[in-house]
């Protein structure tokens, strides 16, 4: 074994063992959320997979960004058949492994990933230019200062050292088979690397362009190791977790919220239709809605962790629009925030976060008696939520089947059901749907218009 | 309804005419230009008259999940004990309501809109538009939420407009992309948070942008935060907003 390979190894080992522990943390933090049984219809779900996520289809609601996106994407997912070649290479100590095998088709895959990664490349400038020159108004919204501007422009930066690395490689590489065939196996023509390898490399020796050519080849594993470790505390998660966010995307009407049983079940023995429900007289008034991320579902912090920032759900968002506060993409990003502020301490396991009974009963810190005085009221405003008009814009736009708009209600619903509290207006709608059976509180009959119309009636 | 019922005959649907359409001097225009043309395609149709309640919606919507079972569960008595099975409504929210979240609660029932069902009776001849007085005129349409994007309600109201011979002119928002009037989500019943402007002006200015004389709307709340748009804006008298079925009974002069 060479030294290359030693070390290829430990650094990959390296990588993959943190990654992974990165990744169970995020997989634990959507685990904070309730259970809720998501199946049924896998048919529907493999379609909106294919067509929403593998297709991209609601990005192309916007096709310039839809296109140019589409050439990253596309680049990505071929360049992980040269990354499966780098990987063999690294690890058996050999040279392009796939050439010899493959011949006129490595050098169609190879020319395809090449073609591809150019247009990644223009894709990601016009990205970065977008983001740092242009202005575009969701993406200077307040919620984008700081971490996320820094994050997007950090992604976009590695996918340019990813695409310069594949062209020092391959440029190099072209310019070697020429001066070293028996160590460099042909390529065949490569539509980018055959133009710039002769151009930037073609005056250099040996030693300058096997320097240049390993240069690239591990700048490009570096940077895709770097990346895989970097996903789980990026918005660049989406890349994987778009996909089962969409398969586990609502497939029943948007116009139904969802159910409570237990108070439809109280409701229908106050009105005698079920027989009176047992109550625990020692039991705690139950908490309704969500007040943390613990009232939320699961598939909620999924919706947070699958968010990429993108910003279409706000530009359509009527309360934004009109200069109110809410923007349903804040607060999709204050849920994975606070999942993962949680999810942290939890990780600490310190006293300081255990509620006052864990504290008396001795009890070590768990997702079930977690409190650290805070909740996701100390992120999302009541201003926020109050203001959502239950549209459905916000669910309608994103590209990745996100429903803002859920959690939105859930916290609706923990302040009027479980703090009695919220918009004082609202309360004589409630008064008088409870009291006369209409939003207003009307001293007429419900039908006084048939009335009025058969005397109009009459008088014509 | 109670009227059918001890008759023991069965009306061909059920006229759920919402809070709105009965209470609301400007839906009950609504109510009674869509009763006209029930009653010139010579549909038998049932009201429930008092014992109709609210449906929920902006209860539900706005987090009483008590109120909304109360008076959703006593509606699912009534209309499971005279044995409804079709509805129409002049309203997409009590329409949303009554077709997507009653059958979580036992209530089952056949649910459209009144402007698919003018529609379903344009198309099987029962009911005839006809055209002249909206000839040439510039029509906009504003697509309601819980009509639009949350049902996918788009074309039956824009088939109507065509079948108007009115001139079709959309709005830089329209059918997935349509803008909330602003009412939705229980906001019609408080006061907006603060901002730059209000929801219906943004949605008022959209329209004008399109030259349109008049605004068809599908939805009684539309209907209001529109007209106080046009107020505010004061082309009241310029720009009339009004319910398809109002069209409709202008364009047959009932």
């Amino acid at each position: 074994m060479s030294i290359g390979q030693i070390i290829f190894t430990l650094v990959v080992v390296v990588a993959f063992s943190i990654a992974a522990k990165n990744y169970k943390k995020v997989y634990r933090n959507i685990r904070l959320g309730k259970d809720e049984d998501i199946s049924g219809d896998e048919g529907k779900r493999w379609k909106n997979v294919l067509l929403i996520a593998f297709g991209q289809k609601k990005m192309f609601k916007r096709w310039i960004p839809a296109v140019l996106h589409l050439a990253i994407y596309v680049a990505f997912l071929f360049t992980q058949i040269e990354l499966i070649e780098i990987f063999i290479d690294g690890f058996f100590g050999v040279h392009r492994f796939f050439a010899p095998f493959l011949g006129g088709l490595y050098t169609l895959i190879i020319g395809s990933i090449e073609v591809l990664s150019f247009l990644a490349l223009i894709a990601t400038v016009a990205f970065l230019s977008r983001r740092n020159l242009l202005k575009i108004p969701r993406f200077v919204k307040p919620e984008m200062g700081g971490w996320p501007k820094l994050d997007a422009n950090l992604i976009l930066f590695g996918e340019l050292a990813l695409v310069t690395g594949i062209f020092m490689m391959n440029g190099a590489d072209v310019v070697l088979q020429q001066l070293d065939p028996a160590h460099y196996p042909s390529t065949g023509f490569l539509p980018i690397s055959n133009i710039i390898g002769p151009m930037f490399f073609g005056d250099l020796g040996l030693n300058g362009l096997q320097f240049i050519e390993r240069t690239g080849w591990w700048l490009h594993l570096i940077t895709v190791l770097v990346f895989i470790n970097y996903l789980p505390i990026s918005k660049h998660l989406h890349i994987f977790l778009a996909f089962p966010n969409v398969w586990y995307s609502k497939l029943t009407s948007r116009g139904e919220m969802e159910n409570m049983p237990d108070i439809m079940n109280e409701v229908k023995s106050m009105m005698g239709l079920i027989p009176e429900q047992e109550m625990d007289p020692n039991a705690d008034f139950p908490e309704f809605g969500a007040k943390d991320i613990f009232g939320l579902s699961w598939k909620n912090i999924m919706d947070s962790y699958a968010c990429t920032e993108c910003g279409r759900c706000t530009d359509v968002c009527p309360a934004n629009i009109t200069g109110k506060k809410l923007s349903p993409r804040k607060v999709l990003m204050d849920i994975r925030d606070r999942a993962t502020e949680i999810g942290n301490n939890l990780d600490t396991g310190a006293i300081k976060f255990l509620s006052e009974e864990g504290r008396a009963a001795n009890e070590k810190l768990t997702a079930d008696n977690y409190d650290d005085g805070k909740s996701l009221f100390d992120y999302i405003s009541r201003e926020e939520i109050h203001a959502c008009t239950a549209c459905n814009a916000c669910v309608e736009a994103c590209p990745v089947t996100i429903n803002p708009l859920e959690p939105i209600l859930k916290m609706r619903r923990y302040e009027v059901l479980t703090e009695s509290a919220g918009p004082s207006d609202w309360l004589p709608m409630f008064t008088s749907i409870e009291n006369s059976g209409a939003v207003w509180q009307v001293p007429d009959d419900r039908d006084k218009w048939a009335k009025d119309m058969s005397e109009e009636g009459n008088d014509s | 309804m109670a009227d059918y019922s001890a008759e023991g005959k069965t009306p061909e649907v059920l006229f759920w005419v919402g809070c709105a359409g009965s209470f609301d001097a400007r839906a009950q225009k609504v109510t009674k230009a869509f009763v006209k043309i029930l009653n010139a395609a010579k549909v038998d149709f049932a009201i429930l008259g008092n014992e109709e309640s609210c449906t929920g919606d902006p209860a539900r919507r706005a987090g009483n999940e008590f109120v909304f079972q109360m008076t959703a569960l006593q509606n699912i008595e009534m209309l499971n004990m005279y044995k409804v099975k079709d509805i129409v409504t002049a309203c997409p929210h009590c329409f949303n309501t009554l077709k997507n979240e009653y059958p979580a609660l036992g209530g089952n029932y056949n649910v459209t809109h009144h402007t698919q069902y003018m529609n379903d009776l344009l198309k099987a001849g029962r009911l005839t538009i006809e055209g002249g007085e909206f000839k040439g005129k510039k029509i906009t349409y504003h697509d309601s939420c819980y009509l639009g994007r949350v049902n996918g309600i788009y074309e039956a109201p824009r088939e109507l407009i065509a079948a108007l011979d009115g001139e079709l002119v959309e709005m830089k928002r329209c059918k997935t992309n349509g803008l909330c009037c602003g009412a939705g989500g229980a906001q019609m019943f408080k006061e907006d948070e603060p901002g730059d402007k209000r929801i219906n002006i943004e949605r008022t200015e959209e329209i004008l942008a399109t030259g349109a004389s008049i605004v068809a709307a599908n939805c009684p709340f539309c209907i209001t935060m529109l007209s106080d748009g046009m107020k505010a804006k004061e082309k009241q008298d310029d720009v009339m907003v009004h319910d398809l079925s109002e069209l409709i009974v202008q364009a047959k002069g009932l």
